[in-house]
């Protein structure tokens, strides 16, 4: 397999494990977070408060540099020249 | 039987006092309930966080809601949002500076159109907020919902006697107003910070 498509196909697994990885985690279309709010409510008071879980979401930045990172490769791949195969003398 | 009226006369004025004397309810929960919520409008989505380090204390007196007065404190460095990185700006210099101001303070001065149905009194909080060291006087709608002999089932353990105070409200501040970025980033992060209080205060009986 020659350079150009090395670069090709490092560039499609990579878009496609950065779009996995995002919609595997939730699609979340914000920043990411280091840590969830989720919504609990006191028996008695009555009172919904915010509690936190740990956990990794990434947000459109990871995406975005992900797919950046891929459409680099795959740029790269153009302007890189085909080496000729070697053919064996007789 | 004079005797006998005198300490029975003095004992019933006693108990008169005591169900007449305002209560204070601690802020400070043994079950890490208390927060005030705050929220912005921002690039992308709107920065939404928690302030979770509450005290203070509040005076009421179920009898005459009106003249309810105290304090509440939250802990700058407390403040939570998602992000990490949003988190350490946030409690960095140039916003909050959470170093050089630690305490987020609501002081409640006066109660205005105190309306009080079975265990619930509405009214308008008469008081001064102090945000990054600038104290301002501001009015904030709230409820106050009075739950008598409810501590110890919270705490699950029925046994224990007291009384607790829920206080909720919501307003709205300008982050410039307190010398945060005044005037700067409004098309990142709008100027307006929505606060949500909803907090509860202890009064167990001895």
């Amino acid at each position: 397999m020659n350079l150009r498509t090395t670069l090709r196909a490092a560039a499609l697994v990579l878009l496609l494990a950065t779009v996995g990885f995002w919609a595997a985690k939730g699609a979340h279309r914000g920043w990411s977070q280091n840590r969830v709010q989720v919504s609990r409510t006191d028996e008695v008071t009555g009172i919904v408060f915010t509690a936190y879980e740990v956990r990794f979401v990434p947000g459109v930045e990871v995406l975005g540099a992900g797919v950046a990172l891929s459409a680099a490769l795959a740029a790269a791949s153009i302007f890189v020249r085909s080496l000729p195969t070697q053919k064996s003398n007789p | 039987m004079k005797t006998l009226l005198l300490p029975l006369l003095a004992s019933l004025s006693l108990a008169a006092t005591a169900v007449a004397a305002p209560v204070s309810f601690d802020f400070k929960d043994p079950k890490g309930v208390n927060a005030i919520q705050f929220s912005l409008d921002s690039v992308l989505e709107p920065i939404a966080g928690t302030a979770s380090g509450i005290t203070g204390k509040v005076n009421f007196d179920p009898a005459n809601p009106a003249a309810t007065t105290g304090k509440i404190v939250a802990a700058t460095k407390s403040l939570v949002v998602p992000n990490s990185m949003m988190n350490d700006h946030l409690l960095g210099n140039d916003w909050l500076n959470a170093t050089a101001n630690p305490e987020i303070t609501f002081e409640l001065t006066k109660l205005d159109g105190a309306k009080t149905t079975k265990n619930v009194t509405t009214a308008t909080v008469i008081g001064k907020f102090t945000l990054k060291g600038v104290t301002k006087e501001i009015k904030v709608p709230v409820t106050l919902t009075y739950l008598a002999d409810a501590f110890g089932k919270r705490i699950n353990k029925p046994e224990v006697k007291g009384d607790l105070l829920v206080v909720r409200g919501e307003f709205t501040i300008n982050r410039g107003d307190y010398g945060i970025q005044p005037g700067k980033n409004e098309d990142k992060v709008n100027p307006e910070i929505k606060l949500s209080l909803a907090v509860v205060g202890s009064a167990p009986k001895a």
